[in-house]
């Protein structure tokens, strides 16, 4: 057994990519067990502040860690990310892991089987640290609807991570992992991306397993890889993505080359690549810091060779209208399965409660508030006399919206726009005032609702000081367009900035480095 | 703008079994109010000519082949379970609700 890492080579261990730790580790030059140990130990300083965890599983993660190193002392090959700590959010199961979807409905829940996802990531030899904080079912922008208090943005403690996977951005933006795995339905993985400084990626629908995910809205929600780099993000991509015969929506075709896209864009050549600035995507709502951002990362991709048109999808601007009629509506199909029978929580079994009475007050109690919200208004857009004017007129505009894409990438092989209207915003803000809180997401549905691919990728700090995102779409099953445009503005703008943009994030009360 | 009383909220709360009380269903009939009136401009877009997209991908129905494999054991599923009985799940009454 070696020595403990010394304090100094923790902290630079904790602020190692993905990419290199897997290095270091398949050279022998730094242990997965020491590499573990770092991270928890690093948890261990920070987590009481910015709370990114609900759970950690400091043996599981060791014992995962020191099954990388006998397999390399064995001199069996490790794949490209074996050692790698990972930050898991807590809608996907992972086997006797605690797992609650960020609510008291399943508090105390240990699931008996793997989601595909953490299957696939355990077979890749990445170790899992823990499980992250979330809005409760996903359902939020600011992580502060998670049952068991909010997380904080380590640039700014007073501020919000974004969400609803505030938990596993934040993860990344104070040095607990340096992968996490995410889930967007409406954004929540791209828009705490953007709000953190980290890079956050919504594959194609389809493209990455559901099985496994607790979900909030079936035709929405997709897993996709959190990262403090584009190349990081690719190489989580590649390992968790591809067909899965246990997910009936599970997409039959190779994973595009999102690596070897990642390292091509890193040589900062875009000739040929024809880029489209959405036109409803800027304006009016739009922080001038953002705005500004935007505009220079869009000069920096033209620089780089690539075209650069102003597109119209002139739908947009009711995505989030239809978003917020479809994705209550699923969501209270979905969540109707907790009903206190089965699994999860029980209240009012006395004896003197009928079991209809039992559900709805455990229900009641076990759902917060904006839980019940989209429950109600679920409910109320598929009920007769309401189905056709709300759910079925939004699902008509899913189709006007997809059909805007289609036209879009006619002209261009990608879409551009801030993934944020504004930067992070302060704890309390917007609990109260559901609609504004929903506006955060204006820029990121529609490519839920079409289905297509998208990334963020910060573009700098707005006149606040606080990270700004850049979101690039792409087709279905054109994911690798996401890694070669992210990781050319990446190149660029580390490079005009010096070093990364977490470079300059305030150091962390109570951080190890 | 849609108007919501606070009864109809009360029925919605019904029909999705959520048991909630006099002000909270107040408070929620004032925010679903203000809600539906944001989204109620979907049904101003698209005319009768427009197909309706439930899903992004065609979906298609699955199986796997009918062959015998181990499941959970009774052990594992009743283990998540609120109340167990005799290796059975336990759950409230549901005869006599309209006695």
């Amino acid at each position: 057994m070696s020595e403990p890492l010394s304090s100094e080579a923790a902290a630079e261990v904790v602020r190692l990519t993905a990419s290199q730790v897997a290095a270091a580790v398949e050279s022998g030059a730094v242990s997965a067990v020491e590499v573990a140990q770092a991270h928890l130990d690093r948890i261990a300083a920070v987590d009481d502040d910015v709370h990114a965890f609900l759970h950690v599983d400091t043996e599981g993660a060791l014992a995962a860690a020191r099954a990388v190193d006998e397999r390399r002392s064995a001199g069996e090959p490790l794949g490209p990310l074996a050692g790698v700590p990972l930050a898991l959010k807590d809608v996907l199961t992972q086997r006797g892991i605690p797992t609650t979807a960020g609510s008291r409905m399943l508090e105390g829940w240990r699931p008996p089987y793997d989601a595909t996802v953490t299957a696939r990531l355990k077979a890749a030899g990445v170790v899992i640290l823990g499980k992250t904080n979330m809005d409760e079912f996903a359902m939020g922008s600011s992580t502060e609807h998670s049952a068991y208090g909010p997380t904080h943005n380590p640039w700014d403690l007073d501020r919000i991570p974004g969400g609803s996977g505030g938990g596993s951005a934040a993860a990344l933006a104070a040095y607990e992992a340096p992968l996490a795995i995410g889930t967007d339905t409406g954004g929540s993985i791209r828009q705490p991306g953007a709000v953190t400084g980290t890079v956050g990626v919504k594959p194609t629908y389809g493209g990455v397993s559901r099985y496994g995910l607790i979900a909030f809205s079936s035709s929405l929600d997709q897993a996709g890889p959190c990262a403090r780099t584009v190349l990081d993000a690719a190489l989580l991509h590649e390992v968790i993505g591809g067909y899965d015969p246990l997910d009936s929506t599970s997409i039959d075709a190779p994973v595009p080359p999102v690596v070897e896209a990642a390292r091509r864009g890193a040589r900062g050549d875009l000739s040929g690549v024809r880029i489209g600035v959405v036109r409803e995507l800027s304006g009016e709502g739009y922080q001038p810091g953002v705005e500004a951002r935007f505009r220079e990362a869009v000069e920096l991709l033209t620089s780089l060779g690539a075209s650069v048109t102003e597109v119209s999808c002139p739908h947009f601007g009711y995505a989030l209208a239809a978003y917020y009629l479809i994705a209550p509506s699923e969501a209270s199909s979905n969540l109707a399965r907790f009903d206190a029978m089965r699994y999860g929580l029980r209240v009012g079994d006395d004896g003197e409660h009928s079991a209809e009475e039992v559900m709805a007050m455990t229900r009641a109690a076990g759902f917060g508030p904006e839980v019940k919200r989209r429950i109600m208004l679920g409910t109320y857009a598929l009920s007769s006399g309401y189905y056709d004017a709300y759910y079925g007129s939004a699902q008509k505009v899913r189709t006007l919206i997809s059909q805007d894409f289609a036209a879009a990438y006619d002209q261009v092989d990608v879409l551009v726009s801030p993934t944020t209207p504004t930067t992070a915003f302060r704890l309390g803000d917007k609990v109260d005032d559901p609609l504004a809180m929903y506006l955060n997401d204006l820029c990121t549905i529609p490519s839920n609702l079409a289905g297509g691919a998208a990334i963020s990728v910060p573009c700098g700090l707005s006149d606040d000081d606080l990270p700004v995102g850049f979101q690039v779409m792409a087709p279905a099953l054109a994911d690798d367009r996401l890694y070669l445009v992210g990781a050319a503005l990446e190149a660029a703008l580390v490079d005009r900035w010096g070093g990364p943009l977490l470079d300059r994030a305030p150091a962390l009360e109570g951080a190890s480095s | 703008m849609p108007s919501l009383s606070r009864d109809e909220v009360a029925h919605l709360a019904r029909l999705a079994r959520l048991h909630l009380p006099d002000d909270e269903l107040a408070h929620y009939a004032e925010q679903l109010e203000v809600i539906l009136g944001a989204v109620a401009q979907v049904s101003e877009v698209a005319g009768a000519d427009v197909a309706p997209t439930s899903h992004p991908l065609p979906l298609r129905n699955v199986t796997r082949p009918d062959e015998a494999r181990p499941g959970l054991g009774q052990e594992a599923v009743l283990a998540g379970a609120p109340a167990s009985e005799e290796g059975r799940f336990r759950v409230p009454r549901i005869l006599g609700e309209e006695a």
